[in-house]
């Protein structure tokens, strides 16, 4: 699933409510929305601006959400693509 | 001219949202500033507050990203985030479709722009008006300049899209207030989130405190993005402002890196001849 598909779901899922009623996927791709993995999701290179909101939503609190992306560095590595991306690049 | 008010502010959402952990001391002088910000807008007698902003995935995505964006609605909502987590009720804020209208119409004759007739507010603008428009009671209309997904307008149509609001506005008999909120550097939301670069602060909010046009102009974004992160590039929402007010300046009324609200915390308010912005003690709140 590309990095647009994953930030326009999360879009649709943050604003409406309409979209998280009757969101329902067997995509395997998407258990880190699922779950959330919010550490798999940062490193897939979705926006923080998006990425924050979701994890607010999933019931994060901001120390939680700080923890789980640095988790997510140490799991999956350094983010993928996107934004960010750059930022790991000297 | 109907331009009764200008200034800017912060908005991040750790403003409202983790208010308790911040340090008393600085967070009580920002409170204080923006305390103050709301007494200078309201002395002014405001018809509409136009409030520029740089939104964060509220309304506007990249299957159709709006460079500019004003909203034309007689009535908005937010924040579409956790009450809780933002510490902000969700409540509906009053727009004025047809100053809206008049206002776009006016600055299609120098800048392209996007409108919209439906619009949710986030913590970009929530925390603003939290501090600034207490009871929503003042019609608002919202303006966006996208400054999360690349690419990005370029800083002069920033300062070209300020210099066509202020003109909107002195075409319209209404009494019309401007607050642009942004943050300087800052890395929000990202692993990243409370470093700030304060020498890039403060170097920033002098070029912004002159006017100086050619000095704000010539950042890059890949300059920005190294020294200010890509919460940096909100200060188009600065240029926009810079370019409402040109040939006036603002007065720094507050800044202060508070790292738990992930920005440098700031108040600035312009002088505008003949508007009543500006009470006795300004600049009492800024630290050297």
């Amino acid at each position: 699933m590309s990095l647009y598909s994953v930030q326009k779901l999360l879009f649709g899922l943050n604003r409406d409510p309409a979209v998280r009623a009757r969101y329902e996927t067997d995509f395997e791709e998407l258990e880190a929305v699922r779950k959330p993995d919010i550490g798999l999701l940062y490193v897939m290179g979705v926006n923080g601006q998006i990425l924050m909101h979701y994890a607010a939503l999933r019931g994060f609190e901001w120390d939680a959400y700080i923890a789980a992306m640095r988790e997510g560095e140490q799991r999956y590595g350094p983010v993928r693509t996107g934004l960010y991306q750059r930022a790991r690049t000297p | 001219m109907s331009l009764a008010f200008a200034g800017v502010c912060s908005h991040a959402p750790g403003i409202t949202g983790r208010s308790q952990r911040a340090d008393p001391a600085l967070r009580d002088g920002f409170y204080a500033s923006l305390e103050r910000m709301r007494a200078a807008l309201e002395a002014t007698r405001p018809d509409a507050l136009v409030v520029i902003a740089a939104e964060h995935f509220a309304n506007f995505f990249m299957n159709n990203m709006p460079s500019l964006c004003v909203g034309m609605a007689d009535q908005y909502e937010g924040p579409i985030e956790d009450e809780q987590w933002l510490g902000i009720r969700h409540t509906r804020v009053p727009g004025n479709a047809a100053l809206s209208q008049r206002l776009i119409v006016s600055m299609m004759n120098d800048v392209d722009l996007a409108y919209a007739q439906e619009w949710k507010f986030d913590h970009g603008i929530m925390v603003p008006l939290n501090f600034l428009t207490p009871r929503y009671d003042l019609p608002v209309i919202p303006v966006n300049i996208n400054c999360q997904g690349p690419p990005l307008i370029p800083l002069k149509r920033c300062w070209a899209f300020g210099r066509a609001l202020r003109r909107a506005c002195e075409e319209a008999p209404e009494r019309i207030a401007v607050v642009a909120t942004g943050g300087i550097s800052h890395w929000p939301a990202t692993p990243d989130s409370g470093k700030i670069n304060e020498r890039w602060d403060r170097e920033f909010l002098r070029r912004f405190l002159a006017n100086n046009r050619g000095e704000l102009l010539a950042y890059t974004d890949e300059e920005t993005w190294i020294e200010a992160g890509q919460g940096g590039f909100e200060i188009r929402t600065f240029i926009a402002l810079s370019g409402l007010i040109e040939g006036s300046r603002c007065e720094l009324w507050f800044y202060a890196p508070i790292p738990i609200f992930a920005v440098g915390c700031t108040v600035a308010v312009a002088h505008l001849p003949g508007a009543l912005t500006n009470p006795p003690g300004a600049n009492d709140t800024a630290r050297p």
